[in-house]
Parts: C-alpha cells; sequence; structure tokens
C-alpha cells in the first residue's frame, strides 16, 4: 500500500474508534447497567453467527449501491443526494416487472427487472444532470427536489397500478421465481439454534454489488471516459481549457449515478425477505446512507464495499440492542454517531498528513530534487 | 556589526538540505539583495528567519546579540516586515484599516483611529505614496496595495524590510516609484532584504547580493563590482545568455487573422473594442500592456473559453468564430494559459496524465476507450526528456508536488509538442527564474523558426523587447500601438501602455 492508501486506513480507523466511544457514552447516559452488553452486542452481533455475517452481506448491498452512486457523482464534482430518488425509482420499476410479467421465463425476468431498474433510476438521475449542465442549476437543490417528486411519484403508482398491497400499505410481495437466486450461499451462511437451522437471506445481490465496484473503479481508473471525468471533477476549468466537454461529463455521470442507485434499489426488495416497497411519505433512508458510505470508503469504489459492510454491521448489530430495553431511537441515534464520526475521516486525514507532512511539502515546493533527477539524466 | 545576521544556517528536510551552512549578514541601511533559483532556499531561509522553521544548525543575531526566534511575533518584536509576493490584504477594508490590523489604538475597546491616520498620513507623504487612506483596498492599483503592505511594515517601525519579488505585479512606472521608495527607505537608515530574480532591478538598487544556488551560499557580492552576467552565472551555475540571439524572422502566411473583435466587459465599458490584427508564419507576436487592459478576454475569445460576442477569427483561413476548443485545437492552435493552476494543469492529476490532457481521446493514447498506460508512459518519459522536467517519480509524480517552474515545464512541453501551426503564450515565464525564462524564450524561438505563428502576451517589458518580432500595445481593451521592438524605446512602450501616446488608427492598424 502506497503513503497515501497508509493514510487513508489509519484515519478510517481513528475516527471509528472515537465514533465507538462517543456511541458508548450515549448507551452509558441512556442506560448505564445495560451499556456494556449493549456496546457488545452492537460490535459482536455480525460475527455472533455465519448466519449473522450473510445478513451483514444482505443488508450492505443496497447501501454499496447507494454509496457508488454518491462516490461516482463526487469524482465528477458533483454531490448526488438524489440517490434516494433513484433508489426508490428504480425499486418499484423492477417490482412491477416482477409482480406483473410472471409469463417471462425467471432468469430472464430477473435480468429485465436489475436493467430496467437501472434505466428509471439513470432517467432519475439524468434530470438533475441535465438542469445542472443546460441551466445551471445546483444539483443539490434538484436532487432533493426530485427525491421527493420521485417518492410521491412512486407512491401513487403503486397504489394505481395494481400492485398495492391495501393491508400492508406496501407493494404486494413478489413471487418467489422473481427474487434473487441465493447461489448456495445460504447454506453457508447459517445458524444452529438448537436442532432448528435457521438460514441467512444473503444472495447474488452481494456479488453484484461487488461487481460493480470493481466496474467502477475500471471506469474511473482505466478509461478515457474516466479520465475526462474525473478531470472536471479535480479541475473544471482545465478541464473546460483542454476541451472536455463538462456538460457531457455532468450528464453521463449522473445517469451513471443513476443507475447504480436504480440498481441498488431493485435487489433490496428482490431478496426474499419479506421486504416490500412502502406506500407512506417516508423517503428511503438507503439514498442518504449511500452518502455516509462514500465518505466513509473515501469515495474509493473499493472502499465502498468495506465502507457498506461496516454500516450494514453496525445497524444490525444496532437492531439487537432493542432486545436489552434501548429503545430504537437510541439504537440509530448511537449508530449514527458512530457513522457521523466516520465522516470526519478526511478532516483526521488532512490533519494527520499535517501532522506528518510539514516538512515534507516544504522540501517539495521549495527544494525539487534537483541534484540526483538531473545527476541522472545526464549522464544518460 | 550587522542589524541581521543569520549565522551558518543548516536547515535539512527529510532527504535534502534546503540551507547548507548559510551566512548571510545585514548592514544597517543596505539594500541586500537575495538571488536564487526557484527551489534555491530562499524561502526557506526567510521562514527560518521569521521563526516558522528551527534550523538544525547556526543562530542568528540581531546587533551582535544572539536571538531566539520561534515565531512571527518574535520577528516582528525585532522589526522585521515583510512584503509577500501574494499581498496580505483584507479587500473590503480601507487602507487605514489595512495598515493598522492587528495594531489597532484602542480606548476602552473603542478604536481610536486619529492618531493611525495622522501617522498613516504622515508616513505616506515622506514617501510621497499619494494614496487614499480612505479608499478601500479592492478599488485600487497593485501597485497601490503594494504601498499599503510597505506603509504596513513603516507603520510598525519595521527597521528591517524584507520584499520578496515586489516587481513581479508591476508596470515599469511603478517598479521606477518602487525602486526610489526603496532607495529612501535606506538612505532613512532601514535596512532592505529585496528577493528577486530581475538583475537588472539588483544593479539599479542594491548594495550588495547574496547568491543561492541548490541550498548553498554561493557568495555574497558587491554589486557595483559585478556584471549582470557573473550574477547570473552564480545562479545558474553555468553561463546565461541574457538575451537571445536570433535570426531575422523569415514571415510566412497569415496564420491567425482577428477582424473587429469585440466583447463586452462587466461595467459600461467594453472588454475588447474593435480589435483587428493577423499573426503570420514565422513570428513572435507580442501583445504588450498593462495587466488588466484587455489580455486575458481576447486570449479567452482567441481560444474558446469564452464566445466571441462581436467579430470573426479565423485560423489557417477557417472560420473558428465559434468553433468549439477541442476543434480549435484540432485546426491548428495551442495555448499556454495565463494561470497554469486554473487552466494549465489538473493538480490532483499525475504528470504523466496532464501531459496528454488534450489527446487522452486520441487513437494513440486509448484502444476501445480504455487509456494505453504503457504509451502514456513512454510518452510522458519522453517529453520529461526533451523538456528536462524535473520531478521525484517521473510520470507518476502528482503534479501538485512539482515546483512553479517545472509544472510550467509540463504546459511548456504538452503545448509545445503539439506541434500547431498556432502556438498562444500567455505570461509563459511568470515567476520563474532565469534559467527557466531563458530556456522557455528559446523554445518560443524555436517555434518560430520552423515556421510558427507564436502570439505571445506578457506583462515584462524586457521580455516583450527581448523575444517579440513585433508588439502590439493594449490599452482599455484596444490596440494602441503596432510597433517593431527596434523602432522602439522603453519608456515610449510605456508611454502607450499607459495610455499617454497612441497611433492613428491607420497606423495602428496597417503593417
Amino acid at each position: 500500500m502506497n503513503r497515501d492508501g497508509v493514510f487513508n486506513f489509519i484515519s478510517s480507523i481513528l475516527v471509528l474508534i472515537a465514533g465507538l466511544i462517543i456511541g458508548f457514552i450515549i448507551l452509558l447516559i441512556s442506560d448505564a447497567s445495560q451499556a456494556w452488553p449493549a456496546f457488545r452486542t452492537i460490535l459482536t452481533f455480525g460475527v455472533g453467527s455465519a448466519r449473522g455475517m450473510g445478513d451483514v452481506l444482505l443488508q450492505a448491498t443496497p447501501i454499496i449501491f447507494t454509496g457508488l452512486s454518491v462516490a461516482f457523482a463526487f469524482k465528477t464534482g458533483l454531490f448526488n443526494i438524489g440517490a434516494t430518488g433513484q433508489f426508490t425509482f428504480g425499486a418499484f420499476v423492477a417490482i412491477y416487472i416482477g409482480i406483473e410479467f410472471v409469463f417471462i421465463p425467471p432468469w430472464l425476468r430477473i435480468i429485465i427487472m436489475i436493467v430496467a431498474a437501472a434505466i428509471a433510476g439513470a432517467l432519475w438521475g439524468a434530470i438533475p444532470g441535465l438542469l445542472k449542465a443546460y441551466r445551471n442549476v445546483h444539483e443539490v437543490i434538484t436532487c432533493i427536489m426530485t427525491n421527493y417528486i420521485g417518492m410521491f411519484a412512486v407512491n401513487y403508482m403503486i397504489i394505481n397500478l395494481g400492485i398495492f398491497d391495501q393491508g400492508r400499505a406496501t407493494t404486494l410481495p413478489l413471487p418467489d421465481s422473481s427474487n434473487l437466486p441465493s447461489l448456495g450461499m445460504d447454506r453457508v451462511f447459517t445458524e444452529q439454534i438448537g436442532n432448528f437451522t435457521r438460514y441467512s437471506n444473503v444472495n447474488l445481490g452481494i456479488v453484484l454489488a461487488i461487481v460493480a465496484a470493481i466496474l467502477v473503479y475500471i471506469i474511473l481508473e482505466k478509461t478515457t471516459f474516466g479520465y475526462g471525468l474525473k478531470a472536471c471533477g479535480f479541475n473544471s476549468d482545465a478541464a473546460k481549457y483542454a476541451g472536455i466537454s463538462e456538460k457531457n461529463k455532468i450528464v453521463t455521470s449522473m445517469v451513471i449515478c443513476g443507475a447504480l442507485a436504480g440498481i441498488g434499489g431493485a435487489l433490496t426488495f428482490m431478496s426474499g425477505t419479506g421486504l416490500s416497497l412502502r406506500a407512506d411519505n417516508v423517503l428511503a433512508p438507503e439514498g442518504f446512507m449511500g452518502i455516509s458510505v462514500a465518505f466513509l470508503g473515501l469515495n474509493n469504489p473499493i472502499g465502498v464495499i468495506f465502507a457498506g459492510t461496516l454500516v450494514s454491521y453496525l445497524f444490525l448489530g444496532g437492531n439487537r440492542i432493542q432486545a436489552l430495553g434501548f429503545s430504537f431511537e437510541i439504537m440509530e441515534i448511537v449508530v449514527a454517531v458512530i457513522i457521523y464520526f466516520c465522516a470526519f475521516v478526511f478532516l483526521m486525514k488532512t490533519f494527520l498528513a499535517g501532522k506528518i507532512k510539514i516538512g515534507k511539502s516544504k522540501k517539495q515546493q521549495d527544494i525539487p530534487q534537483h541534484d540526483a533527477a538531473k545527476e541522472e539524466e545526464e549522464t544518460e | 556589526m550587522y542589524i541581521i545576521e543569520m549565522r551558518n544556517i543548516t536547515k535539512e528536510f527529510p532527504g535534502i538540505i534546503a540551507n547548507d551552512d548559510i551566512t548571510l549578514q545585514l548592514k544597517k541601511g543596505e539594500i541586500h539583495a537575495l538571488l536564487g533559483e526557484n527551489g534555491a532556499g530562499k524561502s526557506t531561509l526567510m521562514s527560518v528567519l521569521f521563526g516558522l522553521y528551527k534550523p538544525e544548525k547556526g543562530d542568528i543575531y540581531a546587533n551582535g546579540e544572539k536571538v531566539n526566534i520561534t515565531g512571527p511575533g518574535d520577528a516582528n518584536k525585532l522589526g522585521i516586515g515583510m512584503v509577500h509576493q501574494h499581498f496580505k490584504l483584507v479587500h473590503n477594508f480601507s487602507v487605514l484599516e489595512n495598515i493598522i490590523l492587528g495594531v489597532e489604538t484602542t480606548s476602552h475597546g473603542v478604536l481610536r483611529m486619529n492618531e493611525a491616520r495622522e501617522k498613516v498620513l504622515a508616513l505616506s507623504k515622506k514617501y510621497d505614496f499619494e494614496i487614499d487612506i480612505d479608499e478601500e483596498v479592492r478599488h485600487i492599483t497593485v501597485g497601490m496595495q503594494q504601498r499599503v503592505e510597505i506603509l504596513k511594515m513603516l507603520y510598525r517601525d519595521n527597521e528591517i524590510l524584507i520584499f520578496d519579488e515586489p516587481t513581479a505585479v508591476l508596470t515599469p512606472q511603478e517598479i521606477e516609484a518602487l525602486m526610489q521608495t526603496m532607495q529612501d527607505m535606506a538612505a532613512e537608515g532601514k535596512s532592505i532584504l529585496f528577493i528577486t530574480h530581475k538583475l537588472d532591478e539588483i544593479k539599479q538598487v542594491a548594495d550588495r547580493c547574496s547568491v543561492l544556488r541548490k541550498g548553498k551560499l554561493i557568495g555574497t557580492v558587491d554589486v557595483a563590482d559585478t556584471t549582470k552576467e557573473e550574477l547570473s552565472e552564480m545562479m545558474v551555475g553555468r553561463k546565461v545568455m541574457l538575451s537571445l540571439d536570433k535570426e531575422k524572422a523569415k514571415v510566412g502566411d497569415t496564420i491567425l487573422e482577428v477582424k473587429g473583435l469585440t466583447q463586452r466587459g462587466k461595467g459600461e465599458k467594453n472588454a475588447l473594442t474593435d480589435i483587428s490584427f493577423q499573426a503570420k508564419a514565422g513570428e513572435i507576436l507580442c501583445i504588450a500592456g498593462i495587466e488588466g487592459n484587455g489580455q486575458t478576454d481576447l486570449v479567452y475569445a482567441l481560444s474558446g473559453l469564452r464566445p466571441i460576442e462581436a467579430g470573426r477569427v479565423f485560423l489557417n483561413g477557417a472560420d473558428i468564430t465559434k468553433a468549439k476548443i477541442r476543434k480549435r485545437g484540432e485546426l491548428g492552435m495551442a495555448h499556454i494559459p495565463e494561470d497554469r493552476h486554473k487552466h494549465g494543469l489538473v493538480l490532483d492529476y499525475t504528470l504523466g496524465y496532464n501531459l496528454i490532457l488534450q489527446k487522452f481521446y486520441t487513437k494513440r493514447f486509448q484502444r476501445g476507450g480504455f487509456l494505453r498506460m504503457k504509451t502514456i508512459r513512454e510518452f510522458a518519459e519522453k517529453l520529461i526528456a526533451r523538456f528536462d522536467i524535473r520531478s521525484g517519480q517521473g510520470p507518476i509524480t502528482p503534479a501538485r508536488s512539482m515546483s512553479g517552474g517545472n509544472q510550467q515545464k509540463i504546459i511548456i512541453a504538452r503545448e509545445i509538442e503539439r506541434d500547431t501551426d498556432l502556438l498562444i503564450a500567455v505570461q509563459p515565464t511568470r515567476g520563474l527564474d532565469v534559467g527557466a525564462i531563458e530556456y522557455i524564450h528559446r523554445q518560443l524561438l524555436a517555434q518560430r523558426d520552423a515556421g510558427k505563428a507564436v502570439l505571445m502576451i506578457s506583462l515584462e517589458l524586457e521580455e516583450v523587447m527581448n523575444v517579440s518580432d513585433r508588439i502590439l500595445v493594449m490599452y482599455e481593451g484596444e490596440i494602441v500601438a503596432d510597433v517593431n521592438p527596434k523602432d522602439v524605446t522603453f519608456q515610449e512602450l510605456g508611454l502607450y501602455m499607459s495610455g499617454a501616446k497612441r497611433m492613428t488608427t491607420g497606423e495602428g492598424k496597417t503593417a
């Protein structure tokens, strides 16, 4: 690992520790007697059993996708706070196809569901992209608006397009043949409780998430497209000077972000856990968690895989502490504090780098390594 | 006895010695020049004097007594003040407020400006500064802002004044005035350390000069006994040709033609008014003028960074008035931009990536949408060798970590390698040292001799006179003179630049 990589890793660990300490203090304030068991539960549940680990991966899938979506936008210099709307749109389209188009053979249907979700998310992401590129409307404003528009539009469509489950106020359950195959992973991630074996619902989704992260990495690092995209993100003036069309890059970038979030939406509800898309007036949290995940992963696609897994891990453990008498809200605060601290990872990195590099950067600016470099060149 | 003596200063950074046993002695009342290339260790030495760095070896003495400077506060107490290259002023404060900032006189927590006002007025009168001390700093010229910085030091009764490349931003007339001020202050008994690259200025005002090269003190000489050539040789370590030997231009066909270019400005005035000229193959056409007289607008219009409102531009006969930037490049325009950090480089990219900024999409550097990493590396290595770009890690060095001169070399290398018929070079040597300037001038000349048209925009009169084959002078968005450098004097150019004189319309448009 290079020097920068070391810094990234150390800073991520340090902010995580700081977050855990504050989280523990909140638990202490809330209920001192149960604080330690609760803290231990948060920390260890994910590794307590193979099923726990499987569930961590299952829950990580959507936020890895939204995390990738946000991270990708960041590389182009955009803040995609609209992953929520793109996620919801993708989820709806996939569910609709999964329920209504059962005449298509299952494997083909699953592919169509995912592709359609990607397209739906992409279209939804294109709106802020187009407005930013051609009308110079800030993407944060339009993303927030498209989040709400998306949520209400999807609610309307769920209720009026015949896939509404009135009893639960959600979409109807997906037929099992529309769910993602588990690839046998459910047999690996199990938990033995007495004579009873419980299986995790982990499925193909996590594999797709990892593949998506690798693809994003390749696009950003190895292609001319990624080169132009990052040039816009790093320095849009220089990109313009070099004749790279920023408008084009903004729109394409938002389309890709939308597609990623849309796929995340589809996979979330194709897991066979009985989870359905709710038709109420709440924005899907996965989109916003994508922001934390992207930050925590330092906007690096591979980092996002680990960050998504970590956040999922904390939430799964957090859910369990309700059994110890902590309210749902306390759990959310504790987990949020930990994640929130993680967002300081940039700050921590700058701080660390500043501590160590004062001498070094000065050296680089002031005295480029003339002597050695020059002599080498001269002897050639 | 010296008012300040830095004795045997050694400052090391990991892997490099920035200051190697440097002794700098400043006499009371002298102007002492500190000369050296970028990266020679001048800034490090000044940072040591200001207590920003603690040297490994060496001591500082003030009036013969050893002093311990641990921060800028200590330096201030010893009466050391500095005018930085980039001014440290609050733009929406008045001149007076800027001057007293940090040493405000108060009574019961309320500002008392009267005394301060009198003192500043007296100082300003003494040095003939003609400055309106109630004007907001953002409304006054760069030259005036520098006077505010000088007044700040004088107001604090600083005895040791450091000027860090003070003339880089000034017009010839302002430079003249600054030189006078420095001499006046020295005559008053103030001691001046004058950091610069410009040998003429050293010859003009400095008493002694210390030359640094690669962290070592090469020597301290009496300026009167030393020629410019000797000084530059001490600085660079080899003989430098101060004036370009150039053959007569072999002027060819028209490459760039501008007709009636007019652009609106921010206020009521036009940024550009009816600009017409031609740049021909085999000549270096130079646009001279004081900063902010439309040069930037002209370059933006020519390069496509800003759409053209009225008038037309032709490149090799093709109308490029509405062409996109990439198209202009493909039709034969290269552009060394004014601001290397804003436009010229993606600092977060590596050296190699910066070298392919306009070419990454061409067949040479990609296959099926994937960057050809090996080709890029080889291409970068070739240019690094050809243009002598110094970097820590070759093609994978982050551009941000490189020195200013080498960053500029990346851009020069990239734009010259494009081998276009027209090269627009905007202040290509800004902030660079003599060695690098000589190098860049030679490159521009080589382009000219290869039959390219070179359009150079420069604020440095010396450069204009030295390099160009023809000079256009811009004043308030218009071309006010079209002259041959052989037929014109510095003073005359200065008059054109300041708007005091202009050629009649007919004269300006022919030739």
